[in-house]
């Protein structure tokens, strides 16, 4: 593979990622907001946004730091937020299994929803793209989003005023999420697995940080699993 | 809050190390090593699994307003879902969405 494919890929990856810039930076601006509110100093607001890289945990880390929940609690409950990422990079595992370590672990410090969705997606739809490509495919989307969510968090923290309630930005990532995740209802058993995600994390919405969501996505594997080997019976 | 400075830095640095713990466990160890078929099956399932879970709740009982669903809302997260799925282009999801939640808004608020 040569180092033009290398850079077209990583271009290609960077041009994909740039429509998530109008969903990071009202959020990381929120999250300097919240965290210079609640009495974090600069360098540690910068330092969550930096080392932690996860936006929902990060939010639910200050929170729980805002009501003095042990430390223990506090960490418990901000890791179990980003235990879906453990299925993120086990998925990525079949596509980018085979770059060298510290490209994977460059990827894992990396892998957040919106990269890993994009890039998912991506190495679904072409499936003849080499490791390499798709390595410099991940780290393109990244770069798009990763260091805007920084400066964006800087500059949430120093300008230190809320975006107006009337903009409503909450329900911009939702709307994000939901239409990256439509194009890959692909089949029948795509659709089940996302109707049984959906129907058993609010009926366990009451369980503690997002534990009740990893109980609903391994249902909806399941359920997808199981739906497509129907399938597969029913075709002969 | 009343934490010393060395807690937050302690809470920060455990989170940073946690983190990357658990998205650095599969690709990290396993690499190219084979999965079971089984594994790779379910694997396949992972974004569908996860995201429509994620987002439900907060089309469904939005924060905003005080968990009530929220007919604007609802209509938004369709018309992201048709058109996302439609054109196969998240662009085009997000703008339906978007639009569709603004106007709504918009027109919800004259009334």
């Amino acid at each position: 593979m040569t180092a033009a494919t290398d850079k077209s890929a990583f271009w290609m990856g960077l041009r994909d990622g740039l429509p998530f810039v109008f969903i990071v930076v009202p959020f990381a601006i929120l999250f300097g907001v919240v965290a210079i509110d609640a009495g974090l100093s600069l360098a540690q607001t910068l330092g969550f946004t930096i080392l932690v890289i996860a936006g929902a945990a990060q939010f639910a880390a200050v929170q729980l730091m805002l009501d003095n929940a042990a430390i223990g609690f506090v960490l418990l409950a901000a890791l179990a937020v980003n235990l879906r990422m453990a299925m993120y990079s086990a998925a990525l595992v079949p596509y980018l299994g085979a770059a060298p370590l510290w490209q994977r672990a460059l990827i894992s410090y990396l892998n957040f929803d919106q990269s890993y969705m994009m890039s998912i997606a991506k190495f679904e739809e072409t499936p003849e793209m080499s490791v390499p490509d798709r390595t410099a495919y991940f780290l393109g989307v990244a770069t798009a989003i990763a260091p805007l969510w920084c400066v964006a968090t800087l500059v949430g923290a120093l300008v230190g005023k809320a975006i107006p309630e009337a903009f409503a930005i909450d329900f911009v990532l939702p709307i994000a999420f939901l239409s990256m995740v439509a194009p890959m209802l692909r089949t029948l058993a795509h659709v089940a697995a996302a109707l049984v995600s959906i129907a058993v994390s609010m009926v366990l919405i009451g369980l503690p940080s997002g534990s009740g969501l990893l109980i609903a996505a391994l249902c909806a594997m399941g359920t997808g699993v199981m739906v497509e080997s129907w399938m597969e019976r029913a075709r002969g | 809050m009343t934490y010393s400075t060395a807690e937050i830095w302690l809470i920060i640095g455990l989170m940073a190390a946690g983190t990357f713990a658990i998205r650095f466990s599969f690709l990290g160890l396993i690499g190219d090593r084979e999965m079971p078929p089984m594994v790779l099956r379910m694997l396949r399932y992972t974004p569908v699994a996860v995201l429509p879970g994620m987002v439900a709740p907060l089309v469904f009982w939005p924060a905003a307003t005080g968990g009530q669903p929220d007919l604007v809302r609802i209509v938004a997260a369709v018309a992201a879902v048709a058109f996302a799925y439609r054109t196969k282009k998240v662009l085009w999801g997000m703008g339906a969405g978007v639009v569709t939640f603004y106007a709504g808004l918009w027109i919800t608020g004259l009334l």
